[in-house]
């Protein structure tokens, strides 16, 4: 995994939402956990998805949600879409 | 004394059309009927395309009073009980209706009707919704309706199961035939799922495919929603003999299971013991059956685990078998979906000719039986069984017998 900086905010807002959702304590969602070490399934992982749209006003395609199965790639790709969609504003 | 339970009467409306003749030529053309869907906006959903009915119009159907009572679902159960009722030449008396039963599937019940009545009260801020929406909205609003058409004053009453409710309806009306409890079943399912709301639900699961329905291909991306109804007749082999009906196959057993497991994920081992459930009811040995109609939604998940549980059932005939999913060319219509694929399975029987899965791009490993990929295929079959399961791990599984 790679070891690149990711913004602290960031990082905790995905959490936060993952914790909301799965109805279990912030402390326990960390970034290195996979969805099987939480006990994220697959309709939970859709809820998830769901409320990470609302929480970034993001759009999640399903494509790019079917391949992730870790914190840290949840963030990532969260990363990629706020930039996809900062860069859109600016257009 | 147990009957033998013989179809006497098939009708359907799907997208192919508003007749079981317009369904069967689709199927054993192996056309897909999946195409843009009108009856919402378009670019608001993630998916643009569905398995409408096209251009239909209740009032070929129904006077313009009759039709205002009801949502779309159950007309369509209506309009397809019409024409397997006169197809099987019955004609009710007030003895006969005391004597019959209606079963039919439903998953949603009239979910437009719903959907429109909340867009008055939430997004028009009016204070009220119709007062004719219970009676549109309710899910045997459709077995109700055939029951007023044709005076059947014997057992009525709507399965709901999810995309399970049409085998389950079907197999409850096939053991009051068997049985003896009744004369005449009438049989099947009806669903209209395409509206707003209950798209937008569907959209949110993420099993909706962007493009096209392709069962056990590899690049599969999920279901596409249909919408439709079929319905059955049912009775005694020996009454439709005795007054020479033509017998159009029979319905040779059925069987149920419970996954216990997931509300979404389907369960090989569940799917496999309802798939044998099925068989044993028949009385035959995995070898007898030739076709499996095969619940092959397209999503990922179904598509491996009905494989695994189809080789868990089958053994090595496993690989002998023809599965198709006639899901790729109808859509899945949920509380309909059984019903339309026993009309599937009874055409591919009485035609000896498979309806292929449609849509085909490439082999699954993990779908690795003869799918009958894109092209009919001829063969002469005696027993087919065709496959439901549902949302809540509910299994459900028609045992079918070409016509003597």
């Amino acid at each position: 995994m790679s070891d690149k900086l990711m913004p602290e905010d960031l990082v905790s807002r995905v959490t936060g939402v993952i914790a909301r959702t799965q109805k279990i304590p912030p402390e326990t969602v960390t970034i290195d956990k996979s969805f099987e070490e939480l006990k994220i399934d697959s309709l939970d992982g859709i809820n998830i998805l769901f409320a990470l749209e609302g929480e970034f006003d993001v759009d999640i395609p399903d494509d790019a949600a079917r391949s992730i199965r870790t914190i840290r790639e949840m963030v990532e790709g969260i990363e990629k879409l706020l930039a996809a969609k900062a860069q859109a504003a600016q257009k | 004394m147990t009957h033998r339970v013989a179809v006497t009467g098939i009708g359907a409306i799907s997208a192919f059309g508003e007749t079981y003749a317009d369904l069967w030529a689709g199927l054993a053309a192996g056309r897909s009927a999946i195409r843009p869907l009108t009856l919402v906006a378009p670019d608001v959903l993630r998916f643009p395309n569905a398995a409408e009915v096209p251009d239909y119009d209740p009032l070929r159907y129904f006077e313009e009073k009759e039709a205002q009572m009801l949502d779309r679902f159950a007309q369509f159960a209506a309009v397809a009980a019409r024409e397997a009722i006169h197809s099987s030449g019955i004609e009710f008396s007030p003895e006969l209706g005391e004597r019959t039963a209606i079963v039919l599937g439903c998953s949603g019940g009239g979910k437009s009707t719903e959907d429109d009545g909340f867009h008055h009260l939430y997004g028009l801020k009016e204070p009220r919704v119709s007062p004719l929406t219970i009676a549109r909205a309710m899910s045997n609003a459709g077995a109700s309706r055939v029951s007023f058409e044709y005076g059947i004053t014997g057992p009525v009453f709507t399965v709901s199961t999810a995309c399970s409710s049409a085998n389950h309806a079907i197999g409850q009306a096939f053991r009051m035939v068997r049985s003896g409890e009744v004369e005449v079943a009438i049989a099947g399912g009806s669903e209209a799922p395409l509206s707003m709301g209950f798209l937008k639900a569907w959209e949110a699961m993420r099993v909706v495919a962007p493009d096209t329905c392709r069962p056990f291909s590899l690049d599969r991306r999920g279901l596409i929603l249909g919408e439709g109804a079929a319905v059955l007749v049912l009775e005694p082999f020996e009454r439709a003999r005795a007054r020479g009906a033509k017998i159009l196959g029979e319905i040779a057993g059925f069987g149920m299971s419970s996954d216990a497991h997931h509300i979404t994920q389907p369960s090989a081992l569940g799917a496999a013991r309802a798939m044998r459930a099925g068989l044993m009811d028949a009385g035959l040995a995995p070898e007898a059956i030739g076709y499996v109609n095969a619940h092959g939604t397209g999503t990922p998940a179904n598509d491996a685990t009905e494989t695994e549980a189809i080789k868990n059932v089958f053994g090595a005939h496993a690989q002998k078998l023809l599965v198709s999913s006639t899901k790729s060319m109808h859509g899945h219509t949920l509380g309909a979906a059984g019903a339309l694929e026993a009309a599937a399975t009874l055409g591919a029987l009485q035609c000896g000719l498979i309806p292929p899965t449609a849509n085909f791009t490439g082999a699954d490993p993990a779908c690795d039986l003869d799918v009958v990929p894109n092209t009919p295929r001829a063969a002469k079959v005696e027993f087919a069984i065709s496959n439901s399961f549902a949302f809540g791990g509910l299994n459900a599984v028609l045992v079918f017998r070409k016509s003597a």
